[in-house]
């Protein structure tokens, strides 16, 4: 990392700081974590799993909705509010170069977002283990919890960039930053589902279904999480396409993603003429 | 001493429409250049292809001996966009640090703020500035490293008349000590005083480019003389010496400049009947329109 590069990051680090970015996003986090570790910790007695088991369970349903909007939430003007400002041409006209910005403004953005990731999780997590006990198991389902849920963070966060330096100004990279949401969290899984209930278990549903699901990075991060716990594959009750698939699939594919958003970004960052 | 910007005709087409054909422009260490023109005449092109933010289609831009958008390049140039604004939850002691650390020289932050006027908002978020002291805040990042070239576009827009004599004063300080300034304007009575030599950009065509007075002598614009006399009197003077009655105490006289003298000869012999004669010679204003005007090639 070049001292550029470490000055940009500072400074919006910075930024997020100053603006309470950070503060309100760790604040969500947090509450939201606690609402459903103690709201869903009813079956415990049932399922014969400690209490952080079904934390991260319920956590993790609620992470592939929450890390890409919190993600999403901070990138989409990362280069159309400079756009907007005026500010990008001016930013240009210093020595760094466009790849050299661009990860700064990642590197602040993706420290922030996991800040709020270990600070919400880990207190849920804490007090799930305080009050109903904890194992190794799902202590390491915690740590999958939050590493997983860092990277489909990384994948926004680039996606954003994207969108951002696509969209002209911010007005519009909002809109497209909402509609790129809903289609990988939501509509992408509505379809899937469309698709497996025409197919009636045919050849789809055997093996071309799983691929498509886990190649959807929300997906992926589901798939590895409930995958790689059997306790909470049980609590979630999610196990028959993750069990069609080898194990690596939905690493790979959240491991890939971060890779694949920010060669867009740069690409389409590029492209940007302020 | 070699050029600080050297311009060879570069074109620039955006879609179907050209956008800069053919300009020339060269600006030496230490040359203030005025580049003038209409909205969309092509001057904040112009300064975009010289940052490199955009590519050219012809011709060829050095900065310095450097090809616009190289390290070196971006180095030596400092920039002042169009009415700049920055990210309001900064200070502006944070955001000219950020530039300083961007730039790579070592930077007396709270001088710079100082000498544009600021020191008394350093530490306020720039938010709260006007637009004035934003546009102050960009003229202190375009001092720092003593750049090689400065573009400035419209860097006295928002400022009071004060400001824009610091600006200048600024300017001035910074063509001293040998920077090439490009300064992009509308503001013609302000260029007319502060800057060496003047450029007029018409629809990505140069068609103007030279010193103040000697473009005055090419276009040779009349020169307007407003003689006021005895009321009684002034329609026969007027018959007289050619003159095109104006109010009831004086008339107006139009030559070009090498008849004035005469003129002022003839208007003189008439002796006690003349009480007043003011002279208004043609004005950058003049000269603009003249040079731009669509049916001149």
């Amino acid at each position: 990392m070049t001292p550029r590069t470490l000055a940009i990051a500072q400074t919006e680090l910075l930024i997020l700081r100053r603006n309470r970015w950070l503060f309100m996003a760790t604040l969500i986090m947090v509450l939201f974590a606690l609402a459903l570790t103690f709201a869903g910790s009813a079956p415990t007695g049932s399922l014969g799993v400690d209490m952080l088991t079904v934390s991260v369970a319920s956590m993790t349903t609620l992470s592939v909705y929450l890390a890409p909007l919190l993600a999403l939430m901070m990138s989409f003007d990362a280069i159309s509010g400079d756009v907007d400002r005026g500010s990008l041409s001016l930013l240009l006209s210093y020595p760094p170069n466009r790849g050299e910005i661009l990860l700064g403004k990642f590197l602040s953005h993706l420290a922030a977002l996991s800040f709020a990731m270990v600070i919400g999780f880990g207190t849920a997590g804490a007090l799930a283990a305080w009050s109903g006990g904890a194992g190794v198991d799902s202590l390491l389902a915690l740590a999958r919890l939050i590493a997983t849920s860092i990277l489909l963070g990384a994948v926004f966060i680039a996606l954003g960039y994207t969108v951002s330096s696509l969209a002209g100004s911010s007005t519009a990279a909002a809109g497209m930053s909402a509609a790129l949401w809903l289609v990988f969290v939501v509509l992408f899984d509505l379809g899937l589902l469309g698709a497996v209930v025409m197919d009636q278990g045919g050849t789809f549903t055997q093996s071309i279904f799983p691929w498509l699901m886990v190649a959807n990075p929300a997906d992926a991060f589901r798939v590895w999480n409930i995958a790689a716990s059997d306790a909470v594959a049980i609590t979630s009750g999610m196990t028959g396409a993750a069990s069609a698939l080898p194990g690596w699939a939905a690493p790979v594919s959240l491991l890939i993603w971060p890779i694949i958003g920010l060669t867009l970004a740069y690409i389409s960052f590029g492209r940007v003429e302020p | 001493m070699d050029n600080s910007l050297l311009i060879k005709s570069v074109s620039k087409f955006r879609g179907k429409v050209q956008v800069l054909n053919d300009v020339d422009l060269t600006v030496a260490p230490g040359e203030r250049l005025a580049l003038l023109g209409h909205n969309g005449a092509g001057k904040s092109t112009l300064i975009k292809t010289i940052l490199g933010l955009t590519a050219i289609d012809q011709g060829s831009i050095r900065i310095c001996g450097a090809a616009p958008g190289t390290s070196v390049a971006r180095q030596t140039t400092a920039f002042l966009p169009e009415s700049v604004s920055f990210h309001p939850a900064l200070t502006g002691r944070e955001q000219l640090t950020l530039f300083a650390r961007l730039s790579g020289f070592p930077a007396d932050v709270p001088g710079l703020l100082e000498r544009v006027g600021l020191s008394d908002a350093l530490d306020r978020r720039i938010g709260t500035y006007s637009k004035g002291m934003r546009q102050r805040l960009g003229l202190a990042q375009v001092l720092l490293g003593k750049p090689k070239l400065a573009l400035l576009d419209e860097p006295t827009s928002g400022l009071d008349p004060i400001s824009r004599q610091d600006l200048y004063t600024i300017i001035d300080e910074l063509a001293a000590q040998g920077t090439a300034v490009l300064i992009a304007s509308h503001a013609l009575t302000e260029v007319e005083a502060r800057t060496d030599r003047i450029a007029i950009l018409r629809k990505g065509i140069k068609v103007a480019d030279n010193t103040l007075s000697a473009l005055s002598a090419e276009a040779d614009l009349p020169t307007h003389l407003r003689i006021t006399a005895h009321s009684d009197q002034i329609d026969q003077l007027a018959q007289q010496v050619g003159g095109k009655r104006v109010n009831g105490a004086s008339f107006e006289i139009t030559c070009s400049a090498d008849q004035k003298m005469a003129e002022l000869r003839h208007i003189a012999a008439l002796g006690d009947a003349i009480v007043d004669i003011s002279m208004t010679p043609p004005r950058l204003e003049d000269l603009y329109r003249y040079y731009s005007r669509e049916d001149r090639q």
